[in-house]
């Protein structure tokens, strides 16, 4: 007899404990202090608290988790995303407790999780990585040579620094010698230590990655792209699926070195390969690889008709999940567009809102996927983060999902808190983001746009 | 007696203040945790510092009295 516990919260509680009963597996929800009246609480069969409103003292709280997993005779656990899921401590302790985690092994989290030896086992997969020198020797010639190699424009960067500080931009090869001279003296003074090397310039970068699908056996398979340029302070907030403006070739590429990375580490279920893509050189290059399913799975799945989630539980449980996923068999057709709703204010700062939900209405549209754990009457509490709904649209083309999701995020309505809703509209309507001149920074860039259409459109609202 | 309140719920993480400080209009005078963000509070008025109601660790609502300043 299977049972399934969701270490988790919020909509991917929400979106786990689905998965789970269309595949006929009984659920168990755990729960903190805040959220007892929380939507994955009601939806799962069971539910166990497992401590205070902290994270640290319930969703964290390895000891708790795995108690209430013995107690109700769970034999999976899903972390979803955060919290546990890429803990390979917890991992490892599922496994000698004799419960199923459903994720990759532990070394696997483990080593994904040093961003050193990812690095090293990407490169040995074939995976580019952003070309880079080691540390300069003060010989003139070898400067030059490595700053050939890399090609202009590159960076020249001070070993000891950071955060932008003794960083040059070079961007022809008659430049070189002199930015190295002046980083490494300013190196001397502000961090004592002149060591500096080059690295490659990537004017127009782009946030591009693989959902990948292992089968712990050394095989693998890739459910294309996604772009997730869009972003705030790092997080991202707009994201789609396959990724546009790709060559094919490149598209074909960037899949190819995800398999293989995922297939020499022996990967198990669901996994994501980042990379920053440089929009100029259309080139990318290996970031990192998440050992988890990601926030924006579901772009993934609208295109693909694949249920990733219940993909990761049914392969957790030893079934073949191989001959579904075959690659020949894993095609995309359409475009989806998904946007991240956060309890935030734009207009003042992005402040967080925390607080209780007076009101709710979404609607129902085809081809439209909202997925939340927002409940009417509940508390969104300040505890964890801030993302509680995501809103998805799928559409023949590009331009057919951004309307369909711009009309779906006008209709929905969330009351007692303020949301980033107008936002995120005037960002999918905004000329650069419809033409898909995408780039990291994005966001900054056209930062007072963005708020002024987001601020009269929310006026507009309550006029 | 002017009074220095949460503006949102969260968690007091950090108070910057004791009591006897002088306080200046703007001055972040505790530092809230909400959302897995980090809200400074600024002093909504100036004065000094009578009592410092809150404690680091506190969960407080929106509207919570931090601080009273003379």
């Amino acid at each position: 007899m299977n049972k399934l516990l969701i270490a988790n919260r919020g909509e991917i509680a929400c979106r786990i404990i689905r998965a789970a009963q269309s595949i006929g597996i009984p659920t168990v929800a755990v729960y903190s202090k805040a959220d007892e009246d929380a939507l994955h609480v009601k939806l799962a069969d069971e539910a166990r608290f497992v401590g205070g409103p902290q994270a640290k003292e319930s969703y964290l709280n390895q000891e708790a988790v795995l108690f209430a997993a013995r107690e109700v005779g769970a034999n999976l656990i899903h972390p979803g995303y955060g919290f546990l899921a890429e803990n390979a401590e917890f991992a490892d302790r599922c496994a000698r407790a004799g419960i199923v985690f459903v994720g990759p092994k532990p070394e696997t989290i483990l080593a994904m999780g040093d961003k050193h030896r990812a690095r090293q086992m990407a490169v040995a997969a074939g995976v580019p990585v952003l070309p880079g020198s080691d540390k300069l020797s003060d010989d003139q010639e070898e400067i030059i040579a490595a700053g050939a190699k890399i090609g202009f424009p590159l960076l020249v960067k001070a070993t000891a620094g950071g955060g932008g500080i003794g960083m040059r931009l070079v961007e022809r090869s008659e430049d070189l010698i002199a930015a190295v001279t002046a980083t490494s003296g300013l190196a001397v003074r502000a961090f004592g230590d002149g060591a500096v090397y080059c690295e490659r310039y990537v004017r127009t970068a782009r946030h591009v990655e693989v959902q990948v699908f292992g089968f712990g056996n050394g095989e693998a398979v890739h459910l294309f792209d996604r772009d997730c340029s869009v972003q705030r302070r790092h997080q991202k907030v707009i994201e789609e699926a396959l990724a546009p403006g790709l060559s094919e070739c490149t598209r074909e590429e960037m899949a190819r070195v995800s398999v293989n990375l995922a297939a020499s580490c022996r990967y198990d279920g669901a996994g994501t390969i980042e990379f920053l893509y440089d929009a100029e050189r259309q080139e990318f290059y290996f970031l990192e690889m998440n050992t988890r399913i990601q926030v924006e799975h579901g772009v993934t799945e609208l295109v693909t008709g694949v249920d990733l989630v219940a993909a990761q539980i049914e392969h957790a449980l030893g079934r073949d999940v191989a001959s579904a996923l075959s690659q020949s068999a894993i095609k995309a057709s359409g475009h989806a567009v998904e946007a991240r709703i956060y309890a935030e204010n734009p207009s003042r700062k992005f402040f967080p809102s925390p607080g209780k939900i007076t009101h709710l209405s979404v609607p129902h549209m085809a081809g439209v996927r909202v997925d939340t754990g927002l409940v009417s009457g509940a508390t969104v509490p300040p505890f964890y983060d801030p993302m509680v709904m995501k809103v998805m649209a799928l559409g023949q083309t590009r331009s057919d999902a951004i309307g369909l999701l711009s009309s779906a995020l006008s209709q929905i309505e969330i009351g007692g808190i303020a949301t980033n809703k107008d936002y995120l509209r005037a960002i999918i309507t905004h000329p650069k983001f419809e033409s898909a001149e995408l780039s990291t920074s994005f966001l900054d860039a056209h930062h007072d746009e963005l708020i002024a259409q987001a601020t009269s459109s929310s006026e507009m609202a309550k006029a | 007696m002017k009074k220095i309140v949460s503006p949102m719920a969260g968690t007091v993480w950090k108070i910057l203040k004791s009591v006897g400080d002088p306080v200046e209009y703007g001055d972040a005078v505790v530092i809230l945790e909400s959302m897995k963000m980090e809200i400074p509070v600024d002093a909504t008025s100036q004065g000094v510092v009578t009592k410092v109601v809150a404690q680091e660790g506190d969960v407080v609502d929106q509207d919570t009295v931090l601080i009273e300043l003379s």
